[in-house]
């Protein structure tokens, strides 16, 4: 019986930075065999962002890199050589899927089209990532994470409860815009790949970056087809949740129901304010929100967030404290869960990375190998996957393909 | 001889391979075949099994009078109860293609059918603080014992382990713990929220983690129970912002739509009402573009923005600057005119102003489905576009207990009247 979800699946990445490396690195958490195909000498562009390991820049030692490439093999190929594409060839012969994230543009130009692909591997699964998909007007347009956050509708509406709009939208923070699109990408390769099982029959994947973001505030968007409100991200007099401030930090509660509401009440101790007649119904709480949040926040900068958080939990309410990267790294929850986990690597030593947000009962997520320095697995698998004596290798090295 | 027998073989192998197509052919989706007892609710748990069931997934939505999904009946984005259980959009948007039937947990035979479900299912789906399901005698032991094989996701805020699997959350404060609420927003404001895509981040965590067992089971035979954390599934978002912590010690904070390197990445004033566009240059050749397209003022010769590195550090000024330009053209001019240079740029879209995009309309992701009881109502589908198997709307929502008939009677072969009495008896209700 395999040991991880995922080890029956050969993956081929050809992607850079943050979108399509995550979408891979999903795979490679849950088993798949991933390989890496780098740019010779230059290697992928999060090498060379930070955070660095004690801030100072190393193509080895990139945090985001080293987080992103967990258990991939990495190897080295210039593909834009004619040989170079030849070798990829032989590799997407082995291969179930092939991720990858390039211009359309750029696939086209080199020949690396499914169409191609397909008569060298009919049973390929091909995913590609792109901003704004194989189609359509924009479809050669460039956007960084940002642009596709604003272009995906949630920019707009970011901060929420903003007091006017005189200051810009902005986009989500960390890497959620890329993340999410490589996460949603591996959805349609993993359903790709199952229907490949049953059928044998490989296919092409055009996941769209902004159409991604677009689902992901669906909601907001349907809204204004069905009820033709239109959004921005002004106040709302909408009752909490928003952040609260402490003593030390914020907190986010939410009593949205009539029983959390009397729970919220109760634990406040009863103060005179909320028995007030436009406070009895969630609905008019809701409308009243404006009039509410300035009590609790009166309130909650009594307390310090941590305690106050566990407090009102243990009262069944939905509280949590805004946490830092800081708070999460101590906090026992995720220690418990071992959500962190250490990982030895040859040139940044011993690191603690964050893991997978699921546990599988039979088949755990593992942390097999570090991520891979520049070129480290060109012997492994191109003598092992493709057979090449060393002497080749080596001529291929030479020539600066490999 | 000898001929003819090949003939015979050519023959047989043309006939074969005909209906070798055909019995491909007849698989239109690529989850067909996968059938889902899904106990969700709530944004988090039903837009998981949404996207599933855009990929042909069957997904029987188990619902009841008793303990109806609160997206039925009223949205707090907005602040607006709907009539009944059958005049939500905002519930016909996250749980399109599925069936529902009703049925009482709280009634011990409606507990025995439940199981008799789980039985015809491939998957079951649960978002109920961790122990709820156990506690009704449907938590993954008493599962395993009606269908060995089951894949069972088990969502909740914390995960079913660990010291606070017992407390709750909804979106606003999954988002808080993981860490990705303090990351977003202005340096000079507090930490927020965002919108309810954090649910549904959630949610498309959970449908891969499915994904990824299912194939499993394809491949062994064996299912499994799956602990998903929705804080940890925000968490895994700010991956850079951990690291720095765990490597550096720094804690990072939230800091608008800045980048770490690049200058100018912000959205900028454009002429009209609210309007902005959003800019980002990486490279050299990506500034000496943009400063074309601006028809190389002055101000872009001088030594503070001269490279990256002081174009970085002098990015408030920067951006100054680049306002006073953007300002006099709508924020599609802007980006029209930054593409054609090869500069990345995107108006910030309003919910408005996404359906006259005309890429948006090329793409489709918008389809209008008629709903049995709100009529026509626009909706999106899936972000992704499948060549043999495309994902589709096949159907809108369905409204309470729909197919009671085709769930009770036709996949579990009860007789009418049998259905009958449990109506009756509030089991199917």
């Amino acid at each position: 019986m395999s040991e991880q979800a995922l080890d029956h699946l050969k993956v081929l990445e050809l992607c850079n930075f943050v979108c399509g490396p995550y979408c891979s690195k999903l795979l490679a958490d849950l088993g798949a065999e991933v390989i890496k195909v780098e740019p010779p000498r230059v290697g992928d562009e999060a090498r060379k962002r930070g955070p660095f390991l004690n801030d100072i820049p190393h193509p080895e030692r990139s945090g985001l890199f080293l987080y992103l490439n967990t258990n991939k093999s990495g190897i080295t190929l210039d593909i834009k050589t004619t040989k170079g594409r030849g070798i990829l060839k032989e590799l997407i012969k082995k291969a179930n899927i092939l991720v990858e994230d390039n211009p359309p543009k750029v696939m086209k130009e080199l020949g690396l089209t499914y169409r191609e692909l397909k008569k060298i591997n009919p049973r390929l699964v091909m995913t590609s990532i792109t901003p704004f998909g194989q189609t359509g007007p924009y479809r050669d347009y460039k956007a960084y994470e940002m642009n596709l956050h604003h272009a995906g509708g949630e920019g707009y509406l970011l901060p929420t409860q903003s007091p006017d709009l005189t200051r810009e939208p902005v986009k989500a923070g960390g890497l959620v815009g890329d993340c999410i699109c490589g996460l949603s990408s591996a959805i349609a390769t993993l359903a790709a790949a199952y229907n490949l099982n049953e059928t044998g029959v490989g296919q092409y994947i055009d996941a769209s970056k902004q159409d991604v973001l677009m689902t992901m505030v669906l909601l907001e968007i349907a809204m204004y087809a069905n009820m033709g409100i239109v959004r921005n991200r002004l106040e709302r007099p909408l009752l909490m949740p928003i952040p609260m401030e402490c003593q030390d930090g914020y907190i986010m509660i939410s009593a949205l129901t009539d029983r959390e509401w009397q729970d919220l009440v109760k634990f406040m101790g009863n103060p005179s304010w909320a028995s007030d007649e436009m406070f009895s119904h969630w609905l008019l709480r809701q409308t009243n929100g404006d009039k509410i949040n300035p009590h609790i926040g009166e309130w909650a900068k009594h307390y310090k967030k941590e305690k106050l958080f566990q407090q009102l939990q243990e009262n069944t309410l939905a509280a949590a404290p805004v946490n830092t990267s800081e708070d999460l790294v101590h906090s026992a929850q995720m220690e418990a869960r071992g959500f962190f986990a250490e990982v030895e690597h040859p040139e940044a030593g011993k690191l603690r990375h964050p893991r997978v947000p699921y546990k599988f009962s039979e088949t755990p997520s593992k942390v097999k190998r570090a991520a891979p320095l520049l070129g480290q697995h060109n012997e492994s698998v191109y003598c092992g996957w493709l057979g090449y004596s060393k002497e080749e290798l080596v001529k291929l090295k030479e020539s600066g393909i490999v | 001889m000898a001929g003819v027998q090949q003939r015979r073989v050519g023959e047989v192998k043309r006939i074969w391979d005909r209906i070798g197509s055909e019995i491909v052919l007849m698989r239109t989706a690529a989850l067909e075949g996968v059938r889902i007892a899904d106990f969700c609710w709530l944004w988090a748990g039903a837009y998981a099994t949404g996207l599933l069931a855009l990929l042909g997934a069957e997904v029987i939505k188990i619902e009841s009078m008793a303990r109806v999904d609160p997206s039925r009946k009223m949205t707090l984005t907005i602040g607006q109860a709907f009539e009944g259980v059958d005049h939500s959009p905002v519930f016909n948007s996250i749980n399109l293609n599925k069936l529902s039937v009703k049925l009482n947990l709280k009634q011990p035979k409606g507990v025995e059918l439940a199981k008799k479900l789980v039985q015809i299912s491939d998957v079951v789906t649960q978002n109920m603080r961790p122990g709820a399901m156990d506690n009704i005698g449907l938590g993954h032991e008493a599962l395993k014992e009606v269908k060995p094989d089951i894949i069972m996701l088990s969502s909740s805020s914390f995960g079913a382990e660990g010291p606070l699997r017992r407390y709750g959350g909804y979106a606003p404060s999954f988002a808080a713990y993981s860490g990705l609420t303090h990351l977003t927003g202005y340096s000079d404001a507090p930490p927020n929220p965002m919108t309810g895509s954090t649910d549904l981040m959630s949610a498309t965590t959970s449908a891969f983690a499915i994904l990824a067992a299912l194939n499993h089971r394809q491949n062994t035979g064996q299912g499994q129970l799956i602990d998903l954390s929705s804080v940890e599934s925000l968490a895994v978002f700010t991956g850079d912002a951990l690291m720095d912590y765990l490597m550096n010690g720094r804690v990072r904070s939230r800091r608008g739509n800045q980048d770490d390197i690049m200058a100018p990445h912000n959205c900028y004033r454009c002429r009209g009402d609210d309007k902005w566009v959003s800019i980002a240059v990486s490279t050299e050749e990506e500034w000496q573009a943009f400063c074309r397209v601006m028809g190389n003022p002055e101000w872009t010769r001088d030594e503070k923005f001269s490279d990256t590195y002081s174009r970085w550090k002098n990015r408030d000024e920067l951006d100054r600057l680049v306002t006073e330009w953007t300002v006099n053209y709508t924020h599609y001019e802007v980006t029209e005119m930054l593409q054609k240079a090869g500069v990345a740029a995107m108006p910030s879209l309003s919910n408005q102003e996404i359906f006259s995009n005309p890429h948006f309309k090329e793409r489709k992701l918008a389809v209008e489905v008629e709903h049995p009881v709100m009529g026509k109502q626009v909706v999106l589908g899936a972000p992704w576009k499948l060549s043999e198997t495309p994902a589709k709307v096949t159907k809108a929502s369905p409204v309470m207990g729909e197919n009671n008939d085709y769930v009770f009677g036709e996949l579990l072969g009860m007789p009418g009247s049998e259905i009958k009495q449990l109506i009756e008896e509030q089991v199917i209700y």
